[in-house]
């Protein structure tokens, strides 16, 4: 095992073992979702939706619930001298960019796990959706990953940083949000999924993933020179 | 030396800007369409143009900062993302006008590049607060460099999601390529754009200027051990 | 200066042209007021250098008094 490969293991099993022991992000997040769902429930008064409507409460909610693990994510890093530990470690240190960004992903696919049925429960006629739904989303939590980490990185080691993360973020994402929404439109139509441009917006996904990851492997040394 | 070249360069400005305008309004031919309404595109197209390359020039300045350490293209990458934020109102002003002329709204869904615009000129306008909450200014001029390269790969990826976005069914408003423009207003349009890109290049200029002479001032007061006045600027970077 | 304004082709008409008016009056505006922010700043500069010099000339009469008073 190469010791970048070594680091990465280190990095993301710890933050995976202490987010299963504390339970500070996960938890908030999900109920934080759940309750969105209801707060939209009244505020559209609604008891059913379908295609953009549908699509659009639950990446709206999705995207907020992450903010609030976003905000987080460094935070351990920080307090901890994680920050110090891998400037020292003979390792690339993008390796922390990549295992941060695996362990926000993981943190964002459990969160869907358990939140994206609730969604099909209290607005969907019917699961047929989630499947392909479930493509939809890893592309977009890869991407939602990416960005994330990136801004977290940076917004850990400034005055008011839960403020900073939302703000920054949000622009950010606009075109993740812009094709994930629109590939999820069709697909959660009443009448059963449909797939108008499924696969262009995949793309869209996919190239936002890459340009993203790409961009924060290439500055991200930059970020940690002290 | 910023200052030096700023004066041949505004007369330049002046000179273009108003052979632009008399163009504008006294050689191109109205349009068919759109009739007298059309004349804000010469002044709307120009400043989005270049406030978007503004933009990118911005991103690059901040590569070279990040690559080289010099402070002074963190400086370069703050200043042309300032002047970029400030076209950039000018567009969406006008392109709100430009929209209740011909939709009677001053906001409109419907034009996928003045959406993307907007969109745009919300995540460069976060470079400020963003800024501001990094207190070391060393680091301050680092992750600024790193929202600008970032925020700069952004822009293209926004304009074609917003585009996919528009439903096939409402006809883009004003098309982007610039053939089918008839040659004079062809010749109008590109003036009118070499102009407005000087004037960007000249206040990029002048506001470094200021800013290098602010700079010189410090440096003065330092060197005297005077007493300093009050606080400074905590986001603009220094230049001297 | 008539026939300029007649040969004009592109002249308000109708009324299209507060609108055309408005765009580039906005476009004016934001240029004078960058350059109205500009002049203060550099008023301040100004002020800020009248400062230093008299702080400098001060510091240099007083100086020349200990010198003056050493000698």
């Amino acid at each position: 095992m190469t010791s970048s490969r070594a680091a990465f293991a280190a990095i993301l099993g710890k933050d995976l073992r202490s987010e299963l022991r504390t339970l500070q992000s996960l938890p908030a997040m999900a109920l934080f979702a759940v309750t969105t769902f209801v707060i939209f429930r009244f505020g559209l008064d609604r008891t059913a939706l379908s295609g953009s409507l549908a699509a659009g409460v639950l990446w709206a909610t999705l995207l907020f619930a992450a903010v609030l693990g976003i905000n987080r994510l460094f935070v351990s890093e920080r307090e901890e001298g994680g920050f110090d530990a891998i400037r020292l470690a003979p390792v690339d240190r993008t390796v922390l960019f990549g295992a941060k960004a695996a362990a926000l992903l993981i943190y964002l696919l459990v969160l869907e796990l358990i939140t994206v049925p609730v969604f099909a429960l209290f607005f969907l006629g019917s699961a047929a959706a989630l499947p392909p739904l479930l493509i939809v989303l890893v592309l977009a939590d890869l991407g939602l990953a990416f960005t994330g980490t990136l801004i977290s990185s940076m917004a850990v080691n400034s005055r008011a940083r839960d403020l900073l993360v939302p703000l920054v973020l949000l622009p950010l994402v606009v075109p993740l949000m812009i094709a994930a929404t629109g590939a999820s439109d069709p697909l959660l139509t009443l009448g059963g999924p449909a797939y108008d441009r499924f696969g262009t917006w995949l793309a869209v996904l996919g190239l936002y993933d890459l340009i993203f990851g790409l961009v924060g492997y290439a500055v991200f040394d930059f970020l940690l020179e002290d | 030396m910023y200052g030096k070249g700023l004066r041949p360069l505004s007369i330049a400005t002046v000179a273009l800007l108003a052979v632009g305008l008399s163009l504008v309004f006294f050689y191109a031919p109205l349009e068919t369409d759109q009739g007298f309404i059309q004349k804000i595109f010469y002044l709307h197209v120009p400043l989005a143009i270049v406030a978007l390359v503004g933009f990118v020039i911005g991103g690059l300045f901040a590569i070279a900062h990040l690559r080289s350490g010099n402070r002074k293209w963190d400086a370069y990458s703050y200043v042309s993302i300032h002047m970029s934020v400030i076209f950039g109102v000018a567009v969406l002003i006008t392109g709100s006008i430009w929209a209740k002329a011909s939709w009677g709204h001053w906001w409109v869904w419907d034009e996928p590049t003045l959406v993307s615009f907007l969109i745009v000129f919300l995540m460069y306008a976060t470079y400020y607060p963003f800024r501001y909450a990094i207190e070391d200014p060393e680091r301050q001029a680092r992750y600024a460099s790193v929202f600008a390269i970032t925020a700069g790969a952004f822009v293209p990826l926004n304009f074609m999601a917003v585009r996919m976005a528009q439903s096939l069914v409402h006809p883009r408003v004003f098309a982007t390529a610039n053939g089918g423009l008839p040659g004079s207003m062809l010749l109008t349009f590109l003036f009118c754009l070499a102009a407005i890109g000087l004037l960007w290049v000249t206040l990029v200029k002048f506001e470094l200027t200021a800013k290098s002479a602010s700079g010189q001032v410090k440096r003065l007061r330092r060197a005297l051990d005077a007493p300093a006045p009050g606080t400074s600027s905590r986001i603009a970077p220094e230049v001297s | 200066m008539l026939a300029l304004l007649a040969s004009a082709p592109a002249l308000p008409l109708g009324e299209g042209g507060k609108y055309v008016a408005g765009a580039y009056i906005v476009f004016l505006v934001l240029i004078v007021v960058y350059v109205a922010i500009m002049a203060a700043k550099l008023q301040r500069i100004e002020k800020e250098l009248g400062e230093l010099a008299s702080f400098a000339e001060q510091r240099k009469g007083e100086e020349r008094d200990k010198v003056g008073a050493g000698v």
